[in-house]
């Protein structure tokens, strides 16, 4: 496309015994204003708004759930941490939190914790952690860091599973040895996968600062599904 | 020309070292001191031998932690960077200040060696953390472990007691320090102190100061009278220390009756948190002997409990 400019100037110009005087005068200017356009992206021809709904979602849960494998085999790949989303962690939040209902005693200051405790203790806690990797000079998103633990937290919702299982065969000392295994090697599981992403994002000699909160948290977790007893 | 050496038996002497400051012969010996930043001079002064009064009495530091304190902090409270500065450590810091906190050195104030105008916010958050969850999980096996085997005994996590762990003992680390820090800077304003710390300074030492607990929480499992108590009593001892010695250089200088009350006030608050936590998490361990049944009027047997 071609433009016209025209640039409007205003030359002083002094007249004897008279003060200064503006003349305009119209200076054209002219150029070439080219605008690229290249040949149409396949996302012009057919947005995600028009596609049926069950793809929609289907799309999603296949992204959340190649999330789940990852945590599962943890290896170095950046899937995790590029394309965050929250779903995956507030559905194990909220199934942990509903698998830890029920665990009550006589009077409710000694019992387990409450649906809301349990929430605000992974929430808060996932996003503590994240203010302190930050703070400790940590180049990792906010959100990228809260799915990440979030996510890990799939080993010890499995545990816990695991655990209300065994309590319904019995509540002896083999069904509690059993639990404390499960539990470990669940808890071992979520610190490491949730290490194993964290980690490279870290100043190198800080890396024990921002692992030991990580620890605390699974372990406070991992407490909480150790102690549950059923009424 | 004034030389090393006599400069260092001035420097003993509180009134001479506020001449020496203010004599300008004595600013040509000690040109190197100003300009090295914290880091150096840590490694720095542990080589020099001349360390340990200018520790307790900070004459060397305080001019300079006000040149460095401008430079450090000067980015706006309400930019993220701000808060970054007070996480300015690195992991061998963190375990050099703990490990000064568990094994204080008598003479050595822990703010003049370890912090060094450097105070960082993650050792007292974390470590006040790690108390919370470690005093409630402790107090819950050792509950568990003095009533295991009685009939009627019920397990409960008590989840309960997490919250009130948590209020209790952020609230002792914060606003205590805060209170002190109040104190220190109303008596500032009567009497001229040497050495005046800054509230950040304050929350370190005493955030730092109850590591020991962590360790004594966990051994507080053991159900003896006697093993909790000793516990309690060397813990306290060591904690106790690392405070005195930080604060008694700053109340040192004014009246004699207000620097002792001050100085044992600290440490009796002290000592009420672990009284208080020993007493509220860790139920008494009960006696050895079991509990003998008596058969009621109506027929039904009736236990009784000894304590």
């Amino acid at each position: 496309a071609r433009a016209s400019v025209s640039l409007k100037a205003f030359r002083t110009v002094q007249f004897a015994g008279l003060t200064d005087v503006s003349i305009a005068e119209d200076i054209p200017v002219e150029g070439e204003i080219t605008v690229p356009v290249g040949p149409h992206s396949p996302e012009d021809d057919y947005s995600t708004l028009d596609e049926p709904v069950k793809d929609t979602i289907m799309r999603d849960l296949k992204a959340v759930g190649k999330k789940f494998v990852h945590v599962m085999y943890p290896k170095k790949s950046s899937t995790l941490l590029r394309d965050w989303d929250l779903w995956g962690p507030l559905v194990l939040c909220v199934s942990l939190a509903l698998m830890l209902q029920g665990g009550s005693a006589d009077s409710k200051d000694d019992g387990g914790p409450q649906f809301a405790e349990v929430f605000v203790i992974i929430w808060f806690g996932a996003v503590v952690i994240t203010l302190n990797s930050k703070l400790l000079g940590g180049t990792i998103s906010f959100f990228q860091s809260l799915c990440v633990l979030g996510y890990c937290v799939l080993p010890l919702t499995v545990a816990m599973l695991v655990c209300r299982l065994v309590l319904l065969a019995g509540s002896g000392t083999v069904s509690f040895i059993i639990r404390l295994l499960v539990v470990l090697a669940m808890f071992a599981w979520s610190t490491l996968a949730s290490t194993a992403f964290l980690a490279d994002s870290q100043p190198p000699n800080r890396k024990a600062l921002v692992v030991y909160p990580i620890f605390l948290f699974y372990f406070v977790i991992s407490w909480m599904i150790l102690t549950f007893t059923p009424q | 020309i004034i030389t090393c050496p006599v400069l260092h038996l001035l420097a003993e002497f509180d009134d001479a070292a506020n001449l020496l400051a203010a004599n300008p012969d004595a600013t040509t010996i000690s040109i190197d001191e100003p300009a090295e930043t914290p880091k150096n001079q840590h490694s720095r002064l542990q080589e020099s031998g001349r360390e340990e009064d200018d520790e307790l009495l900070g004459t060397d530091d305080s001019d300079k932690t006000e040149l460095l304190a401008g430079q450090k902090k000067s980015a706006p409270f309400w930019t993220f960077e701000y808060y970054q500065t007070f996480f300015d450590v690195d992991t061998y810091q963190v375990l050099d200040r703990i490990k000064g906190s568990v094994f204080p050195v008598p003479g050595k104030n822990f703010v003049r060696l370890y912090i060094r105008s450097n105070p960082d916010l993650y050792g007292p958050f974390w470590i006040c953390a790690t108390l919370v969850f470690t005093i409630a999980v402790s107090g819950n096996l050792s509950n568990f472990f003095i009533h295991l085997g009685k009939p009627t005994y019920h397990y409960v996590p008590q989840f309960r007691k997490v919250s009130i762990a948590a209020t209790t003992i952020y609230a002792y680390a914060w606003l205590v320090p805060l209170a002190l820090w109040g104190f220190l800077m109303w008596r500032n304003t009567k009497v001229m102190n040497i050495v005046s710390y800054s509230f950040l300074e304050i929350v370190c030492v005493y955030g730092y100061s109850l590591f020991i607990y962590i360790p004594t929480a966990i051994l507080w499992i053991i159900p003896q009278k006697v093993v909790r108590w000793v516990l309690m009593i060397f813990s306290l001892c060591l904690s106790g220390s690392v405070l005195a010695m930080t604060f008694w250089p700053a109340v040192r200088d004014d009246n004699r009756r207000i620097a002792l009350a001050t100085v044992g006030t600290v440490i009796l608050l002290h000592a009420l948190l672990s009284v208080g936590c020993l007493a509220y998490f860790f139920d008494a361990p009960e006696l050895d002997f079991p509990a003998p049944i008596i058969p009621a009027h109506n027929g039904t047997t009736v236990v009784t409990k000894s304590r």
